[in-house]
């Protein structure tokens, strides 16, 4: 298997090169015009048909790697690396991207099948398609040749082969990470295809604004891959790691997080493009920057240059990404130089405040909330290299900046939808803005009342602060939302003689896109909300011998037994523990320790309760040495299944703006 | 109530909720407790798990539990917060601390966010305004006939309730 998995990705190399040299090549006789023996269109389709082919081969080498975990193939260093012979069925698969090699044939496979759709759909566009082509093309020469060279996932062992393998990362036994890392890697990749399309067109002077409506649907289901990427990687944290949060500003959640805000600024700027010629410059570079960041995300990853919890991937070809960067990036700059007059903007912004200017204040706070994150993962580096010696920047550091800027654009979020196109006036700002100030003030107030106050013990909490004014602007960006459905509902109602539910659907078919831009508003909002909830986080620690008790909340945990079992794959210590409500008996939950076998790792495996207030979250800390009991730790975490949730009505929101929108009847007939 | 006097009344009302702001941010954690709990968030765990001493939970952690009981020996000798953090620097090292101090080039990570956000606010800003004088010559006449700007605003208001417009 290691043969033929080499042989294939030797195969698609071949493929990919020649995908970009004939590609190029054909791209360019068609632009000059120049007369030769092959016809530019047949080199171009020949090109195409390579790439295509491309992916048979890659799908064949990541089918050999697949096929040799499943056959404990352990003369593959990378199988005897990252399994064993008791590893369930589910794991052996994810062992496909558990280790550095592995998940560059991963992100190799998903690039190729993302290629093989474009291509087999080149007849959209059939030059703007060869230029996205021919630069996928060149992206996916760059990971095929490092994993065929300095990683491959087929690299044989040296001398005798073990009987067994050293097992996979217990981090990684759990079901989440069969999801979270393909979900992430379909967000990072898919950035190629926007990107390629937007270089693509920018080589071309692709006329009009046409390349975004195609790329459209790319970028936004490559947005909502990396979201729910994103997600699904705070919720292992939340769930496997035991320390009872979920988003720890480690370097590599920041490297997935700065191109899901670029992401995010294009989706929105990219609009301004669509209907106004604006921002093209902005929007190209955007896309240009979105890209380099998932490659920089990919650096931080495996070149060990900032330290990360995630040190399960990382290794010496930091140096072939940054060379790769470097050529992109001046690709890039040439390109925008030797064209920009095509970028000329048709319109300017008439006043500032206006949705127009909304979007750009938007964008400038997505950016420099990028800015942020990027700064603190690389000021480390930064202070070695200036001071002599490194320094941390940890949630201290992100919660004291990135908060207040999330706050704001928050608030922005609440305020775009209630201006008007080009200019407004006060009267109309007073007229839009009145209800939503009115409900944040009155969520303030009734914050307060419930207890959620800025201050704790006499002093100043910052914390408390922030949700107090996350949970006060949420509710002024869902009345600015709410009024936004129910103005055009009004008016579809009265137009059809509908009622106002009949007429918000009417409205809503009209145009998805933005409706559905609001629903995932909405989201942002839910998830914020839960966010906030974190300021009033609550945790007890005891050891607890049998009936012993401990109280949170409103809960109060009774031991009621604790035993260790063994099975193939590990060792595991659990306690019993009954949970009672106001003296009644609810539940109960049983938070376990694992040692895994090969690795003798630990693991901790949460046990959860989750209602809509909050979690109760336990965690079996250990067992105390001399007295062979068990140490629990119980979180109390308000609102946190909020944030899934949330996740849950982006996700819904997504899918309706993909929806094509209806058009209204006058339209349908004949114009 | 005038123009000017109601300028007065606002101004007032900003200066009284930037006082009260500034009166809450300078209020400190004074109990033992909040500041054990505040100081073990300023403090990484150095056994190289990358996280907050606070939050750190991993079985058979070899340096947490020792860090956390020289945190509580500071506060029960009556160190300052400053005093506490600054033996704990001499003893492992700056990563020690969660995040830069305010001294030296560490103050560079803290101003370069705030900076660059209000650099590329105020450039914005000057960016459209000097767009929209651009665009004031040319619509001036129809911008004072009042009847026109109700107009405008009527024809605004119904392409923003929009039911085919843009997002």
């Amino acid at each position: 298997m290691a043969s033929l998995g080499s042989l294939a990705l030797l195969i698609a190399l071949a493929l990919a090169a020649y995908n970009l040299i004939a590609g190029a090549v054909a791209l360019r006789l068609l632009e000059t015009g120049q007369a030769t023996r092959i016809s530019p269109e047949r080199l171009a389709d020949t090109a195409r048909r390579a790439g295509i082919a491309g992916f048979v081969a890659v799908t064949a080498a990541a089918f050999a790697l697949v096929w040799a975990v499943f056959t404990n193939d352990f003369s593959i260093t990378y199988i005897l690396e990252h399994s064993n012979r008791d590893l369930p069925a589910a794991y052996k698969f994810s062992a496909l991207w558990s280790g550095q090699e592995g998940s560059l044939l991963l992100w190799a496979w998903l690039l190729g099948a993302y290629g093989f759709v474009l291509r087999l759909t080149h007849k959209t566009d059939v030059r703007l398609y060869a230029y996205a082509g021919t630069i996928l093309a060149g992206i996916q020469v760059f990971f095929l040749a490092v994993i065929v060279f300095p990683a491959s996932p087929f690299a044989l062992l040296k001398g005798a082969i073990p009987e067994d393998g050293n097992g996979l990362n217990p981090l990684l036994q759990y079901p989440e990470m069969v999801i979270h890392p393909p979900m992430l890697y379909l967000g990072y990749v898919g950035f190629s295809v926007p990107f390629a399309f937007a270089l693509g067109a920018l080589m071309m002077r692709y006329p009009g604004e046409k390349w975004i409506k195609i790329t459209r649907g790319w970028t936004m289901v490559t947005w909502l891959f990396l979201t729910c990427g994103i997600f699904l990687g705070m919720h292992w944290a939340y769930a496997v790691l035991g320390w009872g949060g979920y988003w720890g500003w480690d370097p590599v959640e920041n490297a997935s997080f700065m191109p899901w805000l670029t992401g995010t600024a294009f989706l929105h700027s990219v609009m301004m493009q669509e209907k106004k010629g604006m921002m093209k410059s902005w929007n190209v570079w955007l896309i240009f920057s979105t890209f380099l960041l998932t490659l920089l995300g990919t650096l931080l990853t495996r070149a060990g240059l900032v330290s990360s919890v995630h040190a399960f991937a990382q290794s010496s070809i930091g140096t072939w990404f940054v060379v790769f960067m470097i050529i992109v990036l001046a690709v890039c700059i040439f390109t925008y130089v030797l064209q920009r007059r095509h970028l000329q903007t048709e319109h300017h912004l008439e006043s500032l405040v206006s949705r127009e200017s909304s979007f750009l204040f938007n964008n400038l706070v997505l950016l420099t909330a990028c800015f942020v994150i990027l700064w603190g993962t690389l000021f480390p580096i930064l202070s070695e290299y200036v001071q002599g010696n490194k320094v941390t920047v940890g949630a201290p550091f992100y919660n004291r900046v990135a908060i207040p800027i999330g706050l704001f654009l928050l608030f922005l979020t609440g305020v775009g939808p209630l201006l008007p196109w080009r200019a407004t006036s006060l009267k109309s700002i007073r007229r839009n803005f009145v209800l939503p100030v009115v409900a944040l003030w009155a969520a303030a107030m009734v914050c307060l009342v419930v207890g959620v106050r800025p201050w704790k013990d006499g002093a100043f909490d910052t914390g408390s602060f922030y949700a107090l004014v996350a949970i006060a602007v949420s509710a002024g960006v869902v009345t600015a939302i709410a009024m936004e459905f129910f103005r055009g509902a009004v008016v579809i109602a009265r137009q059809t003689g509908r009622n106002l539910l009949v007429g918000t659907w009417l409205l809503t078919r009209r145009n998805m896109r933005r409706y559905g831009g609001y629903l995932i508003h909405i989201g942002v909002v839910i998830v914020v909300v839960g966010l906030a909830g974190s300021a009033f986080n609550r945790s007890e620690e005891r050891e607890l011998a049998l009936h012993d008790k401990l109280a949170i909340g409103p809960y109060t945990l009774e031991c009621v037994g604790s035993t260790q079992e063994t099975n193939a794959n590990y060792d595991s210590w659990y306690a019993l523990l009954d949970v009672s409500k106001g003296g009644a008996k609810q539940f109960q939950m049983s938070p376990e320790k694992r040692v895994y076998h090969p690795t003798e790792q630990p693991q901790t495996m949460v046990a959860i309760h989750s209602v809509i207030s909050g979690d109760l979250y336990v965690v079996y800390e250990g067992t105390n040495p001399d007295t062979g009991q068990p140490i629990i730790k119980a979180f109390l975490n308000p609102l946190v299944g909020w944030i899934w949730a949330g996740l849950a009505v982006m996700v819904f929101g997504t899918l309706v703006a993909l929806v094509p929108s209806q058009k209204p009847a006058a339209q349908k007939g004949g114009r | 109530m005038g123009a000017s006097a109601r300028r007065i009344y606002l101004t007032r009302i900003v200066q009284a909720a930037a006082l009260a702001a500034a009166v809450c941010f300078s209020l400190g954690a004074s109990d033992g407790a909040s500041r054990y709990n505040n100081l073990n968030h300023r403090l990484m765990c150095t056994c190289g798990c990358a996280e907050i001493l606070g939050e750190c939970n991993h079985v058979g952690c070899p340096n947490s539990a020792g860090e956390l009981d020289e945190l509580r020996a500071g506060i029960a000798a009556n160190k300052s917060d400053q005093e506490i953090l600054d033996s704990f620097v001499a003893k492992y090292g700056a990563v020690v601390l969660a995040a830069p101090t305010g001294k030296g080039f560490d103050m560079v990570a803290w101003i370069a966010p705030f900076a660059v956000f209000a650099a590329a606010l105020l450039g914005t800003v000057l960016l459209v305004r000097r767009w929209s004088v651009g665009k004031t010559g040319a619509s001036a006449a129809v911008v004072e006939d009042p009847a026109a700007l109700a107009m405008r605003e009527k024809i605004r208001r119904e392409t923003d309730t929009n039911l085919d417009g843009g997002f």
